[in-house]
């Protein structure tokens, strides 16, 4: 059976009626990381024996004809900035490279108790500050579809491993894109859950206004799927909303009838790739062939998103951040002489410059004297965009555009121009400061043959039916059947 | 907005970090542009628009006050860079 070319649900199924076991299932996933990991680099660390173990327990379960849930059985990874009780969770940072945190995330021991099993941990942008996975502390992962190319960040280990056969689904955290634009990049399919989904207990914080955890998967059947087992209320999680988990039952009957999809016109200017542009107003003809109605409107307040965004997501991070001061867990430099400069001195050592720069960032914002011009102003411009949201789902069931503006782009081509890294964000951060939920799926390719991913955004708790209309595009298009090579065969 | 050196400094007291030379110019530098970008939120009118902190509107999650066992302290303790007598180790902080 070849396992790279089905669905994590489809290898759930062989393995529930015992044609595959789990643990076979779970070596083949970790023969493929030890074939194309070299190349790739999207594991920070790989839990063989741990994995093995608990294919063993669950396969036990199976011979004894428990009821478990679709995906028992299945392995699965985990971005490195969500906590594994006793496991490395190093979150791309020198600062946190030897932590092994005391309890698990929320969602892992969701995806655990539906019986997956966990191979490893993923490379990521220090502290998920980044859309390229170059500024991990651990190296820059690959895009297995061109291995000169970055994979996006920040979840770029996450949507590498999915794309490279060295996982059939994993989880990953998105701040500002950080699950949608890798997608785009690697071809994958994935879900920023609406705000509150998904429990943030145990999701390292970066802004925690804006973080959720989500699914990455090879289609979006498995997102969903992936994303009802990891949903729901957790009273440990402050911001979790007391609602159950998310019921995809309606979303799988094919249809996109009677969808009304708005495109906004203004996403569709100066900036954008032309290859990009073409799939998804192709992707846009292809939801008009079945059966969605398609207007084009004016999104306003566009331009305002990054600049609110960063503001926003800075402060909150130099909040966050300041747990970091070499005392009770993480780096702990070696030259202080008082306590101050331990502070300062663990600090400056254990982060990188990208996280430094937001640091610096969000104190200047939060500042006294910028504050209201800054901090404040920035909260005003996340009103009024989440108010253009609220009357863009007035007239629409969805919103279509681009995920990001271009197809992935050469490895060091940005990192040394953060202003032209942060503009690559501007179709995804609004989702963010709006609180709600959105898809990504691919949609075509570009001269070059990467991949361009499709975002559809609705209102919040809408996620079954944006992935009804993800998955009624799935069916009528191949795109993300199409596998990556580039890492076959040893490339640097 | 300019961010020049004196500020930057300050921004290195506000956040606990110390830069090099070469940092601290880098810092400034990308600062300025990503401050000209953010600039442009000047233009918008945001006159009576509430600052939106937070997605959606939250009501106090309460629970009962019960006393319950916390968190094991050598479980907290595990990860401490220096610890004794079941306390984190820090440099001397009083004369």
């Amino acid at each position: 059976m070849d396992l790279s070319t089905m669905t994590a649900l489809e290898i759930g199924k062989e393995i529930k009626q015992r044609r595959l076991s789990s643990v076979e299932v779970t070596k083949n996933f970790i023969e493929n990381i030890k074939n194309n990991d070299k190349t790739i680099n999207a594991y920070t660390l790989v839990l063989e024996e741990n994995a093995l173990k608990q294919a063993e327990q669950i396969q036990k379960k199976i011979d004894n004809s428990e009821d478990l849930p679709p995906l028992a059985g299945v392995p699965a990874a985990v971005k490195d900035n969500i906590c594994t009780k006793d496991i490395l969770t190093c979150c791309g940072s020198k600062m946190l490279s030897n932590f092994k945190p005391p309890y698990s995330a929320s969602a892992v021991e969701r995806l655990e108790q539906a019986g997956a099993v966990i191979l490893g941990k993923l490379n990521m942008d220090e502290f998920a500050m980044g859309g390229s996975t170059e500024t991990s502390y651990f190296g820059p992962t690959k895009n297995p579809w061109d291995t000169q190319k970055v994979p996006g960040g920040s979840s770029g280990g996450s949507a590498a491993a999915v794309a490279a056969d060295e996982a059939p689904y994993s989880l990953g955290s998105d701040t500002g894109g950080s699950i949608r634009q890798p997608c785009s990049f690697c071809g994958v399919s994935g879900i920023k859950p609406t705000y509150g989904s998904v429990s943030r207990y145990g999701l390292v914080a970066f802004a925690s206004s804006l973080d959720q955890i989500g699914p990455i998967g090879r289609d979006i059947k498995d997102c969903a799927e992936i994303l009802s087992v990891i949903s729901g209320h957790d009273f440990r999680d402050f911001t979790s909303v007391n609602r159950p988990a998310i019921d995809f039952s309606s979303s799988f009957d094919g249809s996109a009838k009677s969808l009304k999809i708005g495109i906004p016109k203004n996403y569709f200017s100066a900036g954008l790739d032309k290859d990009v542009e073409k799939a998804v107003l192709e992707a846009a003809e292809v939801f008009k062939k079945i059966g969605a109605q398609i207007y084009e409107f004016e999104l306003p307040t566009v331009e305002y998103a990054i600049p609110a965004y960063y503001i926003i997501a800075c402060a909150e991070a130099s909040s966050n951040l300041s747990r970091y001061d070499g005392v009770k867990y993480g780096y702990r430099s070696k030259n202080a002489e008082n306590i101050l400069d331990l502070f300062c001195s663990s600090r400056s050592e254990g982060f990188g410059m990208e996280v430094k720069r937001r640091i610096m960032l969000g104190s200047f914002v939060l500042s006294s004297g910028y504050y209201d011009a800054y901090y404040k102003k920035g909260l005003q411009a996340r009103a009024l965009i989440k108010k253009g949201f609220d009357e863009a789902f007035e007239k629409y069931d969805m919103i279509l555009s681009p995920t990001a503006p271009t197809v992935a782009f050469k490895i060091g081509e940005n990192i040394s121009d953060p202003l032209k890294m942060y503009l690559g964000d501007i179709y995804t951060v609004s989702v963010n400061l709006a609180g709600i939920p959105a898809v990504s799926v691919p949609c075509g390719f570009d001269k070059e043959g990467m991949p361009i991913g499709l975002q559809l955004i609705g209102k919040a708790f809408s996620e079954p039916v944006l992935v009804k209309a993800a998955y009624a595009f799935q069916l009528n298009t191949d795109f993300h059947k199409k596998k990556a090579q580039a890492f076959k065969g040893g490339e640097q | 907005m300019k961010i020049d050196t004196e500020l930057i400094s300050y921004l290195e007291e506000l956040s606990r970090l110390k830069l090099s030379e070469d940092e601290k110019n880098k810092a400034q530098s990308d600062l300025n542009r990503i401050l000209d970008y953010i600039d442009k939120l000047a233009e918008l009118d945001t006159a009576d628009i509430e600052p939106l902190s937070h997605p959606f509107e939250f009501t106090n999650n309460f629970r009962e006050d019960e006393a319950k066992p916390s968190a094991d302290r050598e479980l907290i303790l595990k990860n401490a860079p220096e610890k004794k007598d079941g306390c984190f180790k820090v440099p001397k902080t009083v004369e």
